[in-house]
């Protein structure tokens, strides 16, 4: 079957002059249609660039290299026109802060109706009615009353669930999520998250969902690809790579959760801290906080392989 | 004369006796309404007693709103209560315990590791100040704040020189929490402290504030939104809701048999960490109410799935279930009228 996302080799570079600053190394990844996948990892890993990457919402001054293919569509050779019906019409994406990302002085209702009218025209009307079916559908109650709001009438996870709604209202293929549950209290957060798999299911969508929290990658997605400095450490099934990591920092962070310290009294950490994009080491990056570094890992980055047929690890001493 | 040191702090009331008594505690926040409207106010914190025990790490949790980082607030007084008492080691504070002398046992340190120090101090500076106020000579003062340094795992020589901005999150933390202890406090209050780090970075960090925990024989009050983490670190645990204690009591009674609806709910939120787990309903819909308008009756009424018609009448009241372990609902209150109370025993 042919991936309805197929990233290949994608590079992000930052900034120009003596210390540019290497965002995205090489990621590779394909989503079949339907599938869900976590990009998980901490700040800087690079998980948010990758996402922007596939809706080109990089400054002009970022160098991106290597191919993003979403539905056949080469994104990087897009027109500025041609991007502008791909954005929302074929790939659409939520946000951290809803509140950031909506227009403090026009209505919910007026907002997602301007993006109904340009992608699918019609009237001002229909628009509204499709606004209206749309807030039924991520379960916003009073819908009606509701798409007069302004953003600041309205909480958090209501907020939440009108950017959902806008995101869908065109009936994208791909919905892309940036941490949209991290500012969320945790009663809220398990609501949008099994509000995203039923919607994700309903609309067949593919979905990469950008998140540091492993419980909440547990929760969505089918797969998981752990990122580290800019690089995809190791990609799996996420029951798999939950149970037997194999990279030595994914095996880290799983051991590092407190709900595991039961009774102990000390937490396992993984020693140092993430490394400096602008001045990474030349081979593996984790191979400074690594207990099992060895001479090829200082010299060598590691290939993304296969181990034992299952998912992948970029790693010379995986297990 | 400057001295070199601080003056030691003495244990008053002996072990048994509590570190900080907290009675009453209320802070309404005004809000502005239209001219004719009716005036109004948050009701941030409203009516909270609870007592923090020598040596123990009393875990706050909750979700925004419920009032936990505006009681931090209240008891460094970084704002003043409407009303209620603050008992500090058997003296209340503001009164027999100057606030002078209060502030210098009870330290805070922020979620935001950033926005919580002077970006124009370096860092031995920063932890430096709050002993110099207090009397301490700038070299000796200086001197323990290298000390600091080295023992929240920061190497002096490197550190001590630099600004702020030229740490990463994890080591401004770790200045925090220096400055924190720079002036020797009993009772040392963390607010969502470790909320903003990457989670490798957190468990380095709770680790570093157990092992000061056990050296420096403080006590701590723990605030956080993350159950697991208060799991870890917290002796007792205190479940906020709306400006109320809704639950009370030993963290294992607490996690392993909740007596508020919202208690269980909170836990049976936190995301499971294995697909095979996953669950087909939110234990709770809506959001958080606002703070502004609490529901007559039980604050937690709306979104409870026990609810009965008491519950909107009958503001339940924090009753002990068995000693030292006690929940504000009339599920838990014998003779309240909700058909889930026990019996009244005869």
């Amino acid at each position: 079957m042919t991936p309805m996302i197929d990233i290949r080799d994608l590079s992000v570079v930052f900034g120009r002059g003596p210390k540019p600053v290497p965002a995205v190394d090489g990621v590779t990844l394909a989503l079949a249609p339907g599938e869900v996948v976590a990009l998980l990892g901490e700040s800087g890993s690079g998980k948010s660039v990758t996402l922007r990457s596939l809706l080109r919402l990089h400054p002009a001054s970022a160098r991106v290299g290597g191919t993003i293919r979403v539905d056949g569509t080469d994104v990087m050779a897009l027109s500025p026109r041609a991007l502008a019906d791909f954005r929302g019409r074929t790939v659409s994406m939520i946000f951290q802060e809803p509140r950031l990302a909506l227009d403090p002085v026009y209505t919910i209702g007026d907002q997602i109706a301007e993006a109904v009218r340009r992608h699918r025209g019609g009237t001002r009307a229909q628009a509204r009615a499709r606004a209206l079916d749309l807030f039924d559908r991520v379960r916003i109650p009073s819908a009606k009353r509701r798409l007069d709001n302004y953003p600041h009438e309205m909480s958090g996870g209501m907020l939440q669930r009108a950017m959902i709604a806008m995101a869908l209202s065109c009936d994208p293929k791909v919905l892309l999520a940036d941490e949209p549950t991290t500012a969320l209290d945790a009663t809220v957060q398990i609501q949008i998250l099994l509000l995203v798999r039923e919607l994700q299911r309903e609309y067949g969508l593919s979905v990469i969902f950008v998140t540091h929290d492993i419980g909440v990658a547990a929760e969505v997605a089918d797969r998981v690809a752990v990122m580290y400095a800019g690089r995809i450490v190791e990609e799996g099934a996420i029951a798999d790579v939950i149970r037997s990591p194999q990279h030595p920092y994914a095996r880290g962070l799983l051991d590092a959760r407190v709900e595991l310290a039961g009774g102990r009294d000390r937490l396992i950490t993984i020693p140092g801290a993430p490394p400096d994009l602008a001045d990474l080491p030349p081979g593996c990056s984790f191979a400074p906080r690594c207990a099992r570094v060895s001479g090829e890992c200082r010299t060598t980055v590691p290939p993304l392989a296969a181990p034992l047929g299952r998912g992948q690890v970029a790693c010379f001493h995986p297990g | 004369m400057r001295a070199a040191v601080l003056p030691p702090l003495e244990d008053r009331g002996g072990p048994a006796q509590p570190l900080l008594t907290v009675g009453g505690l209320v802070k309404h926040f005004p809000v502005k309404g239209g001219v004719f409207g009716p005036r109004r106010a948050v009701q941030a914190v409203d009516g909270v007693d609870f007592s923090v025990l020598k040596g123990e790490t009393l875990g706050v949790v909750g979700e925004s709103g419920c009032g936990k980082s505006t009681t931090a607030r209240l008891l460094v007084r970084l704002m003043a209560p409407d009303a209620g008492t603050v008992i500090f080691d058997g003296e209340s504070v503001g009164d027999a315990l100057s606030l002078r002398d209060y502030r210098r046992q009870v330290q805070m340190v922020f979620q935001d590791s950033y926005a919580s120090l002077n970006p124009r101090l370096t860092i031995e500076d920063s932890i430096a100040f709050g002993p110099r106020v207090h009397g301490v000579a700038a070299r000796a003062a200086t001197g323990r704040a290298h000390d600091l340094l080295a023992r929240v795992g920061l190497e002096p020589r490197r550190f001590a020189g630099r600004y702020p901005h030229e740490l990463s999150g994890g080591q401004r933390q770790r200045v925090n929490i220096a400055r924190a202890l720079a002036l020797e406090p009993r009772l040392v209050i963390l607010d969502e402290a470790v909320s903003a780090l990457d989670k490798s970075v957190e468990a380095q960090v709770l680790n570093l504030l157990l092992d000061l925990k056990r050296d420096f024989g403080l006590t701590y009050i723990f605030i956080s939104h993350d159950l697991n983490v208060v799991r870890f670190m917290a002796d007792r645990v205190m479940v906020m809701y709306l400006g109320r204690v809704a639950e009370i009591g030993a963290r294992d009674a607490v996690f392993d048999a909740p007596a508020h609806p919202y208690t269980a709910a909170l836990l049976a939120s936190m995301p499971k960490a294995d697909p095979a787990e996953r669950r087909d309903a939110p234990p709770l819909s809506g959001d958080p109410p606002n703070p502004i308008d609490p529901p007559p009756g039980c604050r937690f009424n709306p979104r409870c799935a026990f609810v009965e018609d008491v519950c909107r009448r009958t503001d339940p009241p924090l009753a002990a279930l068995v000693p030292q372990h006690s929940a504000a609902c009339l599920m838990a209150s014998s003779g309240s009228g909700h058909s889930r109370a026990p019996e009244i025993a005869a």
